[in-house]
């Protein structure tokens, strides 16, 4: 296991008006490693991500990318976020834009890199996700296990130090599930540091090196996955466990 | 036919009076749609006093004639000397303003969240995530009923007439009170705007055509 720590969060708490949805997290991904969040829907699994991604704004605690505290007002959050990559569940894809401008659209406009370049990266991309003769397709012309590849794509295109993925498999149908955690495992295998909200157990067990159970909030159990899927410690992952798997 | 005569005879003095209609309402609408966006904007900005101007303006708007905003514009603001070719447009653009605020409203809100987040989750700013990706999509949707909009802005520019603008609808009471013949006169004017509103129903279709071709 590599050794330098990627994303750091500490007691990090969050309400949503009286619902107290993340209760003293603490979570560290080390560079290169896959992180899997498990639990029930409503657990706050979801919210951590987007606490990383300042989509939500966290009440307290510190949330620390690439050795860098961040705080939002002090930082420049766009700077943040275009090194922390995120994959939505429902892929949000640019409707009026081809599959290759959706994905040249944020490296030419944010970090302002020459037309022919970012064409070339994206061709590149999209060749890696299998999707080279979808190029000129608009998103929707694709299925969804496609467009969840060009999302990841997307989200690659700005070269992040981190990806998010937010339950990335959970709106296809089952048999196009497969394809998309296909590209994501090409894609821990080539050292990307993951973090990754999911509800496929299968996933979780074979490209996670450390998988986070979560309950109410909380972080109930946490280590690899041999140990939370084979010996979980608590009684509450025991019974998660035994009703999904 | 004698209307066919009357058609025939009066059509040079008719064809300005359509140049002039579609003059008042095109320049209207082009500055219509810079209020309306305007507004559109307050109203989503999320500040309250931002939002009561809004609603102030489209409160006043719809609750007043239009024929009353134009003399305003006229007679009323005197201090301005405006033209009677710019009372009329101000007037309609200011009518008109309003109404598309509230359709560019309806269609930016319309878009889904994710849009957003998926445009910020990529290190774009606000203001560069609805410029590029928001708005494009918000005026798509916006088409249809703005492509209505036009179509009424076209025919309410006949109030022109009663400021002494001769645009269509003052053409047709002109010729009618001197030939003693209304009917007539009445019934080309409404083939012209029959045409002209023809045409611009084309033109809508034509740009939600080419818009759409994406989905």
């Amino acid at each position: 296991m590599s050794s330098s720590v990627m994303v750091k969060v500490e007691k990090l708490n969050k309400s949503f008006g009286d619902l107290h949805v993340l209760k003293d997290i603490d979570i560290t991904v080390k560079e290169s490693d896959v992180v899997c969040l498990i639990g029930a829907s409503g657990s706050g699994k979801s919210t951590i991500l987007r606490c990383l991604n300042f989509l939500e704004i966290k009440d307290s605690g510190n949330i620390i990318i690439g050795g860098e505290k961040v705080e939002p007002g002090t930082h420049d959050i766009n700077d943040i976020r275009a090194r922390v990559g995120m994959v939505f569940q429902h892929f949000h894809l640019f409707p009026h834009m081809t599959v290759i401008e959706n994905i040249v659209e944020a490296p030419m406009h944010v970090k302002k890199v020459p037309k022919e370049q970012a064409y070339q990266q994206a061709k590149e991309l999209l060749k890696k996700v299998g999707l080279s003769d979808k190029e000129n397709v608009y998103p929707g012309k694709l299925s969804g296990g496609q467009k969840q590849r060009v999302a990841i794509a997307r989200a690659l295109a700005m070269k992040p130090e981190v990806m998010l993925f937010d339950e990335p498999t959970s709106a296809l149908d089952p048999e196009l599930v497969g394809e998309v955690l296909t590209t994501m495992k090409e894609l821990a295998d080539e050292g990307m540091t993951m973090v990754v909200v999911t509800h496929e157990m299968g996933f979780a067990k074979e490209v996670a090196d450390w998988v986070v159970y979560m309950h109410g909030g909380r972080i109930v159990e946490a280590g690899p996955p041999e140990e939370v899927f084979n010996n979980p410690k608590e009684q509450r992952t025991k019974e998660f466990l035994d009703s999904v798997l | 036919m004698d209307w066919i005569s009357k058609f025939i005879d009066s059509y040079p003095v008719f064809l300005k009076g359509m140049l002039l209609t579609f003059q008042l309402t095109v320049v209207a609408i082009l500055i219509g749609i810079v209020i309306g966006l305007f507004f559109a904007f307050l109203k989503i900005s999320g500040v309250k006093i931002l939002e009561w101007i809004a609603d102030l303006y489209i409160f006043l708007v719809r609750g007043t004639p239009l024929v009353v905003q134009i003399f305003v514009f006229y007679y009323g603001l005197t201090a301005f000397n405006m033209s009677q070719f710019w009372a009329v447009v101000l007037g309609l653009a200011f009518h008109n303003g309003a109404y598309i605020a509230e359709i560019f409203r309806g269609a930016i809100q319309s878009i889904d969240k994710g849009q957003m987040e998926a445009g910020r989750s990529l290190g774009m700013t606000t203001g560069l995530t609805y410029r590029r990706i928001i708005l494009p999509q918000a005026l798509r949707r916006a088409m249809p009923p703005l492509g209505n909009q036009f179509i009424i802005a076209i025919k309410d520019s006949s109030l022109a007439a009663f400021i002494g603008m001769y645009e269509l609808f003052n053409v047709a009471t002109t010729y009618g009170s001197n030939s003693f013949d209304y009917m007539s006169y009445l019934l080309i004017v409404a083939v012209y705007y029959l045409i002209l509103v023809f045409i611009f129903t084309m033109l809508v279709r034509f740009v939600e055509k080419r818009m759409s071709l994406s989905d």
